[in-house]
């Protein structure tokens, strides 16, 4: 994709952010929609199945290093995982993995806008879902794992834990991350607990400002294609420990909390603070 | 869900396969790619049924302006005629780019 001025990255499609994550003129789809990988249980279930299974797999390079990009594709059925699209996500990492333990290292990224595992496919995708957080912890043994969630679905589920293995976690103002999306609680907790219409509401407890601003993201971004990726290449540059191998900082987050008394979003700003982080 | 057929004669062979659209909810996407026996050959999975007069009037009114010879493949998610008349043509333009 020709890099236009102060373009929208939440705008682009799953196959546009793979190119534009990656250096001008490297982009180079794999299992691309003419593989028609399709979902095999979908039309099973009268739904109409995507060539590529939602789910764009794209080798290049960023920063001039060999890469790959992983990018779900949120406007078919949700982003949601299934068999064949979690399987993609999870080979493509298995194969990094190989190239990084053989000396040949492999930028790893994954655009992340899913609402986690597709239901109409449960255990299989779930069972993806396990494999892509084995390999990312694998691999990010060799290699910085990086997710960007832009929006404008968000992460969450299963996907949302894979989003907080990753080495480094991008996140625009207008993303959500979540291990339960808004009109599950609501649906299950009742609207005491959360009114999923309510927008400043559900952003305040899990968009991308309050995720960074409590530690759980590791980079705010502007909505703009070109900032994005200079964000993700500057990631495999930052050594810092993942967050998920801090136990210690986060047993003790945990203690400083009263699950009877939780904290108010704001509260929870002032005790997870970034300046009180390692 | 339902499944179609349609085929149509074509003049110009095609060159090159393209990928446009998605199969999110009013969207649809077109795989086009060459022919292998020189006419126009479409199939569409959408998913609302009946209306499949509807289909045969927009693909008619498409190869009234196109005659390449492209094995189409649309997967649909209930999108407008309208929509899919844009999404074919944004086919045809990303063919000859």
């Amino acid at each position: 994709m020709s890099a236009r001025p102060r373009a929208s990255f939440i705008e682009l499609s799953a196959r546009e952010r793979a190119a534009a994550l990656l250096d001008a003129g490297s982009c180079r789809e794999l299992l691309g929609p003419f593989a028609r990988l399709k979902s095999p249980w979908l039309p099973l279930q009268g739904i109409v199945a995507q060539a590529d299974d939602g789910v764009v797999l794209a080798r290049g390079r960023i920063g001039g290093e060999a890469a790959v990009v992983a990018a779900i594709e949120g406007a078919y059925q949700g982003g949601s995982i299934g068999e064949v699209s979690g399987s993609k996500i999870a080979g493509v990492l298995e194969l990094a993995l190989r190239d990084c333990e053989r000396g040949r290292a492999v930028r790893p990224v994954l655009v992340l806008e899913t609402g986690g595992v597709r239901l109409q496919e449960a255990n299989l995708g779930l069972a993806t879902i396990a494999e892509i957080h084995a390999a990312i912890v694998a691999l990010r043994r060799h290699v910085p794992v990086v997710g960007v969630v832009a929006g404008p679905v968000g992460c969450f589920g299963g996907m949302a834990l894979a989003a907080a293995l990753c080495s480094r976690l991008i996140m625009t103002r207008q993303a959500r991350l979540g291990m339960n999306g808004p009109e599950v609680i609501e649906q299950e907790a009742g609207i005491a607990e959360l009114d999923a219409m309510d927008g400043a509401d559900v952003w305040s407890l899990m968009g991308g400002e309050q995720r960074y601003a409590t530690g759980l993201a590791d980079v705010l971004v502007e909505d703009n294609a070109e900032d994005i990726a200079a964000q993700v290449r500057a990631a495999f540059d930052d050594a810092a420990p993942p967050r998920t191998a801090q136990v210690e900082e986060f047993r003790r987050r945990l203690a400083g909390i009263d699950a009877q008394q939780p904290p108010s979003p704001e509260a929870l700003r002032r005790l997870w603070a970034r300046e009180r982080q390692p | 869900m339902e499944r179609l057929e349609f085929s149509y004669p074509a003049r110009q062979p095609v060159a090159r396969r393209v990928h446009v659209g998605v199969v999110g909810s009013g969207d649809l996407e077109v795989l086009l790619e060459p022919s292998p026996d020189g006419q126009a050959h479409v199939s569409v999975n959408t998913s609302v049924e009946g209306f499949g007069a509807v289909w045969r009037h927009v693909l008619d009114r498409f190869f009234g302006r196109f005659d390449g010879a492209a094995a189409i493949e649309i997967n649909d998610s209930g999108a407008t005629p309208g929509v899919v008349l844009l999404r074919l043509e944004q086919a045809v333009e990303a063919l000859r780019e």
